[in-house]
């Protein structure tokens, strides 16, 4: 079953979340939830679509009501004024302004965060947008866009990152040089949550914490996990892991039903 | 402070971008304006009465259309989510768009009263000066009701609807149709407690009196108190933590 976080990581994690409970409408979507995020490191939220890893995301950076639990994001309440000046959050579907230029809007979240011109153009280089600078959001592709709103995201050059599935529907060179990019800014200090349903970017991550229905499967690095099933990659640990908590849910069952 | 003009310069450089709209904003109201001069073309003394008074409702219209409509599109797109994320507090958000939005209405206030006046031939006795202050008053009224009435909408179509519910009843009430003295019993106090009362007001007594500077300044002051109250209700509505 899950192995513990080991002591050291807990105690210095950058975001420590705790019996965290979230029902949105009527649906419970997070029961009782605890993970913690080590720092200086990119750490995967991989699960399923529904699993729960945006609500998770979005009760970290502050806006998701929660219904009881606590959130600490580098010591401090997640949501407090000060953590809004550390912390950045790219939201799953890319949020720029179709009508602004991509170099206005960058720039733009830029200066709410006291940041120059200087970065706004180095954030957009970092996704590899500098030849769209001039161009509006309205006329980006798809991709495009997403990496748009990645940019706003980098540009407050927050100590902590929370993305909301950087990646999805980009090609596999630029999947590969935004996962790298991550790990340079881990490097330089910075920690990162970066959610994806996609399994294969797994292996990419320092740590990962896999989710299905608001519950924590495993919160472990990829090798650990893999040896831990005895499986040759991600998808195949994920499922060992819910074929076994199904058996273990099943076996519970039946002992209840015997003990009768 | 810092934030709300960061604010207001995006919200001005996405309006560049639209010219369509900029061109709407400036247009329709002449032509309104024209159309009201053209029906009243053998009865000036009617048009001298409803001119002034259409100069203190576009602004407000207008505005409260153009501010629900972004705020809409502000939650829609993520963006506000995001921006709640941000150092930016909810009161700057709000300054931002009325400074913005002001703005605007400084040009469409300017273009419209030019045009009633030398081209339409609308008589007005005060200062042309102060009746430019009253729409820019009433516009900055109307981004802030704006705001504070999209913070109940959860779609667009309530969005849309807000605008007769809002707005309506204080067009039927502002004196244009019926001076408001002259209102039954009931509608005359109702109408002392709707904003567009004051910004009509003030168009009137500008209209038609010389020395009415000092009600007119009243009237002005009543209408930014009412801006900075829904401007406060307005933040207190937008919530950071939603479901």
């Amino acid at each position: 079953m899950i192995s513990p976080a080991p002591r050291h990581l807990v105690e210095d994690a950058a975001i420590a979340v705790t019996d965290l409970r979230v029902i949105r409408g009527k649906r419970v979507v997070l029961p009782d939830l605890s993970v913690h995020v080590p720092r200086g490191q990119v750490t995967g939220l991989l699960g399923p679509s529904g699993s729960g890893k945006s609500t998770l995301i979005r009760a970290i950076v502050g806006v998701q009501r929660v219904e009881s639990g606590t959130i600490t994001v580098l010591g401090l309440p997640a949501g407090t004024p000060e953590l809004r000046h550390r912390v950045s959050y790219l939201t799953q579907a890319p949020s720029v302004y179709d009508d602004l230029s991509v170099g206005a809007t960058v720039a733009y979240f830029g200066r709410i965060a006291g940041r120059s011109k200087a970065d706004a153009a180095d954030a957009i280089e970092r996704v590899g947008l500098t030849d769209h600078t001039d161009a509006l959001c309205r006329n980006l592709s798809g991709g495009e866009l997403s990496r748009a709103s990645l940019a706003v995201a980098l540009v407050s050059k927050p100590e902590v990152l929370v993305l909301d599935e950087p990646t999805v529907g980009l090609d596999p060179v630029l999947r590969r040089s935004l996962w790298s990019m991550f790990h340079d800014l881990a490097n330089e200090g910075a920690t990162l949550l970066v959610s994806s349903h996609v399994m294969d970017e797994a292996s990419r991550c320092d740590r990962l914490v896999l989710l299905r229905e608001g519950e924590v499967l495993a919160d472990d690095t990829p090798a650990g996990l893999l040896e831990q099933t005895g499986t040759p990659d991600a998808e195949a640990a994920f499922l060992a892991l819910i074929d076994e908590k199904d058996a273990a849910v099943k076996a519970a069952n039946a002992a209840g039903r015997a003990g009768r | 402070m810092r934030h709300a003009f960061i604010t207001a310069g995006r919200v001005l450089g996405q309006l560049r971008n639209d010219h369509r709209t900029v061109g709407l904003l400036l247009v329709v109201p002449l032509v309104l304006m024209g159309l009201m001069a053209w029906i009243f073309n053998d009865t000036p003394l009617v048009f001298d009465r409803i001119g002034p008074a259409l100069l203190g409702v576009f602004p407000l219209v207008v505005m409260f259309i153009v501010t629900s409509v972004s705020t809409l599109r502000e939650r829609m797109s993520g963006t506000l989510e995001r921006l709640l994320t941000t150092p930016q507090s909810k009161g700057a958000f709000m300054a931002g768009y009325a400074l913005a939005f002001g703005a605007v209405a400084l040009v469409q206030a300017v273009f419209a009263t030019t045009f009633a006046v030398y081209v339409c031939g609308l008589d007005i006795v005060g200062a042309l000066w102060l009746l430019v202050l009253v729409a820019v008053a009433d516009a900055v009224l109307g981004t802030a009701l704006g705001l504070l009435a999209s913070g109940f909408a959860r779609t667009e179509f309530q969005a849309v609807q807000f605008m007769p519910a809002f707005i309506l009843p204080q067009f039927l009430l502002c004196g244009l149709l019926v001076p408001r003295d002259k209102l039954p019993d009931g509608l005359t106090q109702l109408s002392d407690f709707l904003p567009l009362s004051y910004a009509v007001d003030a168009m009137n007594t500008l209209a038609t009196t010389a020395d009415g500077t000092s009600d007119v300044l009243i009237d002005l002051c009543i209408l930014l108190a009412f801006s900075l109250v829904s401007l406060a209700l307005g933040a207190l509505t937008l919530r950071r933590r939603t479901e």
